[in-house]
Parts: C-alpha cells; structure tokens; sequence
C-alpha cells in the first residue's frame, strides 16, 4: 500500500494529537466539562471499537451490546459495594462476567440467521435490564452510587480526572490495536470470510460457527471493558445503561463511522457525542433532528464518515 | 482397474415429487477426468453438492478414497481433499481476490485460531495463494476487490481457489457458464493443463469442451444414469444420441 498524505491519515492524526493534548487544553483552559465530555466519548469509542468488531468484521448486527456495558459497571458496583475495592480483583471478575455473558448470548443467537439474530441478544439485554432494576440490595431502578473508583494499589489514580482520562485514552488505542491484529490475523480473516459468505467458508471447510462465537465473546468481554470505565467515570451505575436504546446509540455510532473501518467507531463516537451536545443546545428536540441527519449518513455514504474521507482523497 | 478415487453408490435425494438423484451410481478412476452432461435439471448440480456434503442424500453412499463419507460433514470432506467450483459464483466479494483464496488455502492449514500473526504475510499462506492466482492469470488483479471482476474472471477465481486447497478431486461445476468464447477457450486450455496432476469430475454443457476434455463421460437424465463411457461410446450411444444429445443438436440447430 501506498503511505501518501490523505485526508484519512490527517484527519486521524490530528484527532489522536486531539485527544492526547485535551488534558492540557483544559488545565490551561480550567474547562472541566471538556474533561468530563471527552472521558465519555472515549469510553463510548471503546465500547463501539468493541460492537465494530462483532457487527463491522463479523456481520453478526448484535442489538444488545449495551448489555455488556451494564454487566462491567454492575461488577464494579457490586464489588465494591460489598468491600471490594481493588481494581486487580474487580476487573478480571467483571470481564470474566462479560465474555461469560457473550458466551452464552452468542452460542445461542449464532445458530440463528437474520431477525433473529438482532432478537436474541436485544432480548437477553432487556432480561439483564430487569433483573438489574430488581436488585433491591443495589439500589434497583434508582442504581447503585460507588463509595470508591477501583483501587489499583497507587500504580494509578482513577479518581484523578487526569490520570482517568489517560487511562481510558490508553485502553481505546489499545482496543483499536487489538482489532487491528485480531482482523488481520488467520482468525480475522476466517470471521470476514465468514460475513462475506457463510455458505462458502463452510463449503471450503471453516467451522464458522465457532470463529463467530469467539469473536461475539471478545466483543462482549471488551464491551464490558468500556462498562467497568463507564461506571468508574460516573462513580454510579444503573440499569439505564444497558436498555435498548443505548444499543441503539452503539450501532449508530458504528455505522455512522464507517462499519468494518478500524477508526470508524471512534470518528463515529466523536461525532455522534458532539452532534448530541451541539443539536441539545439549539432545541429541546435534538433527537427530532438527528433522527433524519443519521439517515442521510446511511443513504448517501454507505462507508460511514471513514468511507466520506476514503472517497475524498480519491476525488 | 485400481480402486476408484470417488464412488458413488444408489444415491438417491428428492425435493418433493422430483427425483434429482434416482438410484445414481458412477465411479471416478484416479487421475481422469470425468464429466456428467444432461438437460438442464438432470440433477448434476444437486450430485456435487451431495459429493461435497452440502446436501445429504436420502439414500445410497459416498466413498472416497476408500472411506465412507455419507455422514461426514461438508467442511471435513474438504480437508480430505474434495474441492469444488459453484455453479454461480461464490465468492467473497467485499474481500480482495488474494483473500478470497488465502481463505481456500488457510482452511487446510489447520483450525484458525491465530490471533495475532498478520495472515496476509505468512507466507505459509500467501506463496500457495499467489501461486494459485498465477495459474489462473490473476496475479494483477490480486489486490482488488473482488466484486470489481468481470464474469470471467470471477470463474477463473473460483478456480484458482479449488486449486489453492491442493485438492484430491476437483469438482467443478459449469465452470464455463456464461462465458464468451474467449473465455471458455482460455478455461479449456487451463483444465487441459491440470488434467493428469488432479482428478476432476466436471460438470459442463459445452459439449465441445466436454468432448474435447473428458476421459470417461457420464449421461445424466431426470436424476438417473443412462450411460457412462468414452467419449466415443457416449457420441455412439444411441439412448444418448435420443435423450439428449440429439435434443442438443436440435435445439442448436
Ligand atoms: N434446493 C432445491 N429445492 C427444490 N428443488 C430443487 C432444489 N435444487 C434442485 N432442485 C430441483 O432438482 C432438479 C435438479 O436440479 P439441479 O441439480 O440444479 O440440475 P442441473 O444442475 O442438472 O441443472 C431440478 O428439477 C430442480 O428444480
Ligand atoms: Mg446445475
């Protein structure tokens, strides 16, 4: 591949400088709502990095994931709820608990084709929603509030916005690592096969079940990553965070970037995060107009907003 | 005569009323190839995908090599060394064409479970594929979409990817279908180049092709078999000569 300057890389280049020098921006600035907002949309980036792989890479249109979300902060919550504090225990156990979800979602919605697919998982998300509202002990439809961020034995301060925020930025460029070795490695390349043409990979001798499973179950388990920071972020979590429509906004976020693109979920975080603040600023009634704005998107540029700045440096 | 490489024994399959496999038998010999002509719906696309496993047979068996596979699934005959072409095209169209048959080759090498090591430069994968795609005249082409080929070219990929298995026996389906003469041409010198290093059974309507080709050809109407043998005997036969091939000299005018 040629490495020229295109409008992709510049445009990636200045986000990541973006993102890596906000903490400074706002010192400088003393804007703390800019902290805050970023935080979130990073950690909702991870989250849609995740979805991207199990419906950009894997085709599998999973209208659930906010579940997983839900799963990593009520670990956390929980945990530490019952006086367990370090991040070194939570962690493992609230991503353990997320790939334990994606298993068992994704080893029964992956026998099924078409609607029921998108079914399974949104059925399995609200289940996880009304249990959620009906765990009394935690707070139930009100949610539980975290005494403490997870400790990490002074390595790291999570309740250090700065530090945070860093925190978060690392786990996303991780997460985009990851994706990018994990869809140009063997497996990667059997699951887009698999997305492709199903019929075929099983005809050439892929059991493509099982690659799509393992790939729903690291979906899930990073997905649940983002949960784990959302709660820490808003040192609460409740089960909001995981109905239906927050679904809805992951996959938005996905298309809207551009499906299948390693940067596609973090350009569609970004602008579906900032189009929210923007449009709620100008009326009460932001969902009305971003309604039709996303429909554009999906009418007239089908690769999302990566696929706009592929075509541009074409043009 | 050596044991047959493929034995097809009293297969049988239905859909509804229609017989498309009726009490079918026919064996392939190692190193020939053997074509199935017949009238549109005689059943030669439901045979190769019984062969492959796609669909089961109500009754009969598969043998081959020796071992039964009736009961073996589709991606397990695969890795013994059974290859085939579709009829219409299957391919994975969003991906590049060095995908498409990097995928053909990574599905023998093994589960694919690597989750690291970028696939596209192993070369345990990409020198079998890039070879593959020379045979078949699409090194150029390698890193292009693949829906950005021309029918044509998206038969010869199918091709290359039967090929890039190393398969024991090629299936290929119609593989000329649809093709402008110049195309086919190009097809049958590639097949007549391959014949002797792979057994193939094809499928084909080109009669010209088919004669020109085949070592032994099998005659298939309405889902039975009612004549297997050279060339020759097959233009000599006169059921043949009544069932269909008269019927294709007729209708070709
Ligand atoms: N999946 C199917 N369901 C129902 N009928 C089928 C199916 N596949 C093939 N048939 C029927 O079986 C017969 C044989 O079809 P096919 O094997 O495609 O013939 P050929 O490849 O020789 O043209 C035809 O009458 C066809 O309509
Ligand atoms: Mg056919």
């Amino acid at each position: 591949m040629i490495r020229k300057l295109n409008l992709r890389a510049v445009v990636i280049a200045t986000l990541l400088a973006a993102l890596l020098l906000l903490p400074l921006y706002t010192s400088l600035t003393g804007d703390r709502f800019a902290l805050t907002l970023f935080t979130r949309i990073v950690i909702l980036a991870l989250a849609a990095v995740s979805l991207n792989l199990a419906l950009g890479y894997g085709g599998m249109v999973s209208f659930g994931h906010a579940a997983f979300l839900g799963i990593g902060g009520y670990a956390v919550g929980i945990l530490s709820y019952e006086g367990v504090g370090s991040g070194f225990v939570q962690w493992p156990i609230a991503l353990g608990a997320s790939a334990l979800f994606a298993l068992v979602i994704g080893a029964l919605s992956l026998r099924t084709r078409g609607v029921y697919f998108i079914m399974i998982p949104l059925a399995f998300a609200q289940m996880a929603y009304y249990i959620a509202s009906g765990l009394a002990r935690y707070g139930g439809d009100d949610g539980l509030t975290l005494q403490n961020r997870s400790s990490f034995a002074g390595l790291i301060n999570p309740s250090n916005k700065v530090q945070f925020y860093y925190l978060c930025l690392a786990l996303l460029l991780g997460s985009i690592y990851l994706v990018w070795r994990l869809t140009n490695s063997r497996f990667g390349l059997a699951v887009q096969g698999a997305r492709s043409n199903d019929t075929r990979m099983r005809a050439i001798g892929f059991p493509t079940y099982r690659y799509k499973l393992a790939c729903f179950v690291i979906s899930g388990t990073l997905c649940g990553l983002a949960g784990i920071l959302l709660a820490n972020n808003t040192d609460f979590v409740s089960p909001a965070i995981m109905f239906w429509t927050r679904s809805g906004d992951l996959i938005v976020m996905v298309v809207l970037g551009g499906m299948g693109s390693l940067f596609g979920p973090l350009f569609g975080a970004v602008a579906l995060l900032f189009l929210e603040e923007a449009l709620s600023r100008i009326t009460e009634y932001w969902q009305i107009l971003l309604g039709p704005l996303l429909l554009l998107v999906v009418l007239f540029a089908r690769g999302g907003i990566d696929g706009l700045l592929k075509g541009a440096r074409r043009g | 005569m050596a044991e047959p490489l493929l034995q097809v024994d009293n297969l049988s399959k239905n859909f509804g009323g229609i017989r498309a496999s009726d009490a079918l038998s026919l064996e392939v010999v190692r190193g020939e190839l053997h074509a199935v002509i017949g009238p549109n719906g005689a059943g030669k696309t439901t045979l190769i995908s019984q062969l492959t496993g796609l669909l089961h047979p109500d009754a009969g068996a598969i043998r081959f090599d020796g071992q039964d596979i009736t009961q073996v699934p589709a991606y397990q005959r695969s890795l013994l060394g059974l290859a085939r072409s579709f009829q219409i095209t299957s391919l994975f169209l969003d991906l590049s064409v060095l995908d498409n048959v990097l995928l053909a080759v990574q599905a023998h090498q093994g589960h694919s479970f690597h989750f690291w090591k970028n696939a596209r430069r192993d070369r345990d994968l990409r020198d079998p594929a890039m070879a593959a795609l020379k045979r078949v005249g699409l090194t150029e082409r390698a890193m292009q979409p693949a829906f950005r080929l021309n029918h044509g070219d998206h038969r010869q990929l199918e091709l290359a990817m039967a090929l890039a298995a190393n398969p024991r026996l090629l299936l290929l389906d119609e593989p000329m279908a649809g093709m402008g003469p110049e195309q086919s041409a190009r097809m049958v010198e590639m097949l007549r180049a391959l014949k002797g290093e792979v057994t193939i059974l094809l499928v084909e309507h080109d009669m010209e092709a088919v004669f020109a080709l085949a070592d032994r050809i099998t005659v298939l109407v309405y889902g039975r078999v009612i004549a297997t043998g050279t060339p020759q005997e097959i233009r000599a036969n006169a059921q043949v000569r009544e069932a269909y091939l008269g019927e294709q000299e007729a209708t070709h005018g």
